[in-house]
């Protein structure tokens, strides 16, 4: 039920910010300080997430070959790889140590 | 085709911006697998991965939600986190609801596949008309293939097995790490990344799953005020100075 309730408040909340960006007048979410705080926060959520997903086991953290995969990612996304690429070099390279590392 | 291409870039041939759409869309759209994979890997079972593809459908909010849950968060932290990466959207929305200039009654219908991807190839049309095609096209083609590949990535964890030895829980990071990565466009964001990193790894073992990373998102008005402060000074300091460097 719990899972459930993430789901559904999840689902509505981000609904909710989707439909108020296409019917808010222009003006009321334009001021700058609103603009940039909206594009920096994905930001810091997204590198918190990156590194707490890659180096952390629950809560311990870890070094293991899930890094070695996003660093593969990142490799890929200097060489401009498409999305699916950067995705599935992480995903192979992980797999591939882990294989090595029996 | 290479008569419309001499033609000067005002006008770009539907064709066109149909394959860029489809492009985009199907790359993406494939990728709803590893979520699938993920989501069913972190103990949600099948029903709950495919709603939250069909409901939810903005996949760093899902793959948030399902890390979260996974590692054992409160789920209203965990939804809190999720809902914050999707605040990006509405902006998205913003911008999208002038180019796109949708009739009233289709904007509820259009705001479910208000994303990263239907913005980033709408807002690169050079015309309305061209915009409204690489916006449904885009849509379309990645919520159809999301949820149909999340589906069989769901079915499909259990007979992976062991979803960790096949390297599908870097899928999350990567994907992560690919809408991150263009973002990082000066040192602000720069400086907004690497304050989250400290943050969420260094909390994570003193505070309650899922918290951190909320902690981590704080990086983001602090930076925004500190540049704030130093601006404020240094506007002061050339008050000061009276006639120094002009801008």
């Amino acid at each position: 039920m719990n899972f459930w309730m993430a789901i559904g408040v999840t689902a509505v909340g981000c609904y909710a910010v989707k439909l108020i960006g296409l019917l808010v007048p222009a003006g009321a979410l334009e001021r700058p300080v609103v603009q940039r705080l909206s594009a920096l926060l994905p930001v810091a959520l997204l590198a918190a997430l990156t590194a707490q997903q890659t180096f952390a086991d629950g809560r311990v953290l870890v070094l293991d070959a899930k890094a070695a995969g996003v660093a593969a990612a990142a490799v890929a996304l200097v060489l401009r790889a498409p999305f699916l690429v950067v995705v599935g070099a992480a995903v192979v390279v992980t797999a591939g140590v882990r294989a090595l590392a029996g | 085709m290479r008569a419309e291409e001499t033609g000067g870039g005002a006008r770009k041939p539907d064709a066109a911006v149909v394959r860029d759409a489809l492009g985009v869309g199907v790359a993406v759209g494939l990728s709803g697998f590893a979520f699938g994979v993920t989501s069913a890997g972190s103990g949600l079972t099948v029903l709950q991965t495919c709603a939250l593809s069909l409901l939810v459908f903005t996949g760093a909010s899902q793959f948030a939600l399902v890390g979260a849950l996974a590692g054992g968060g409160n789920p209203f932290t965990a939804a809190a986190g999720a809902f914050f990466l999707g605040v990006r959207n509405a902006f998205y929305g913003l911008r999208l609801s002038q180019l796109l200039a949708l009739p009233r009654a289709v904007r509820p219908f259009a705001a479910h596949w208000v994303i990263d991807e239907t913005a980033a190839v709408s807002l690169a049309q050079p015309t309305r008309r061209s915009a409204r095609i690489g916006f449904t096209v885009t849509g379309l083609t990645l919520y159809v293939l999301w949820n149909l590949t999340t589906l069989l990535g769901a079915l499909g964890a259990e007979a992976l097995g062991d979803t960790d030895a096949w390297g599908i829980d870097a899928a999350g990071p990567a994907v992560f790490l690919a809408l991150l990565a263009p973002m990082l466009k000066s040192t602000t964001e720069r400086a907004v990344a690497g304050i989250a990193v400290v943050l969420g790894l260094g909390l994570l073992p003193v505070l309650p799953a899922g918290v951190p990373v909320l902690v981590a998102a704080l990086a983001a008005p602090a930076v925004l005020w500190a540049e704030g402060h130093k601006r404020g000074d240094r506007r002061a300091s050339r008050r000061a100075s009276q006639g120094g460097e002009h801008r």
